[in-house]
């Protein structure tokens, strides 16, 4: 069966790979799955976010509401399937509670041509650390404290000048 | 039966719980209850996986799930 005899919206989650996961995962092992799943792209950018080691900081906790951020996370990627033309999409997020240097999220763009796949990655990224359904807390001296909005992530958001949900 | 509230973050340190069980009674009803630290203008209020786009004239009934998110601080 060819693809293009897919509905539309089976086709995007075909092209999207969209996780929420609870358990520590490898990116490098990700980014090598992904990219042979996508042998016809020419190009594929990838941003990796991890905790970050700050001797005051023991541990960080993303705790999320899988009502809205799972569905979310899913028309996320597919604005960035309808604004770039993408060959893949892979967006995998961690919740829960994570060590320094653990990865927290990874998104990766798969396109025909490298600026495409570098602004679909970005986009989704700035999408992820300002308007996603996540609360961050951290760890510091035995006290877990919550992490406030911070206004330049809001500001990333605006360069897109998409409404707002 | 009755409805879930779901409290999201510093909500749940300020509730004592992440979830708690209510009987079923309007939406002012419980918020009244809850006080200004959970339906402040910052809080947003979801409704069986919704955001609600206002307060008024909304009757929870058995099985509802209604979620106090305060603002993200993003992934």
């Amino acid at each position: 069966m060819n693809w293009r005899s897919f509905p539309p919206s089976v086709v995007v989650e075909m092209r999207a790979d969209v996780r929420l996961i609870a358990a520590p995962f490898v990116p490098a092992a990700e980014m090598a799955a992904f990219a042979a799943a996508h042998p016809q792209a020419g190009g594929i950018a990838s941003f990796i976010g991890q905790v970050r080691t700050d001797e005051d900081v023991e541990a960080l906790e993303l705790q999320h509401y899988a009502p809205l951020t799972e569905p979310g996370m899913a028309t996320l990627a597919e604005a960035a399937l309808a604004r770039w033309p993408l060959d893949g999409l892979l967006m995998i997020h961690r919740t829960g509670v994570m060590q320094p240097g653990e990865p927290i999220v990874l998104v990766a763009a798969a396109a025909r041509h490298r600026r495409d796949a570098f602004a679909a990655a970005e986009f989704a990224m700035d999408h992820l650390k300002s308007e996603s359904w996540f609360w961050k807390r951290e760890l510091s001296g035995g006290q877990w404290r919550w992490i406030e909005p911070r206004a330049e992530d809001r500001a990333d958001l605006a360069r897109w000048d998409l409404p707002k949900p | 039966m009755s409805v879930r509230l779901v409290f999201l973050a510093r909500l749940a340190d300020l509730a004592g719980a992440g979830e708690r069980e209510v009987a079923a009674t309007s939406l002012e009803t419980i918020l009244g209850e809850l006080g200004s630290d959970f339906t402040g203008p910052r809080i947003k209020l979801a409704l069986n996986g919704t955001i609600l786009t206002q307060r008024s004239d909304i009757e929870l009934r058995d099985g509802d799930e209604l979620a106090f998110l305060p603002p993200v601080s993003g992934g």
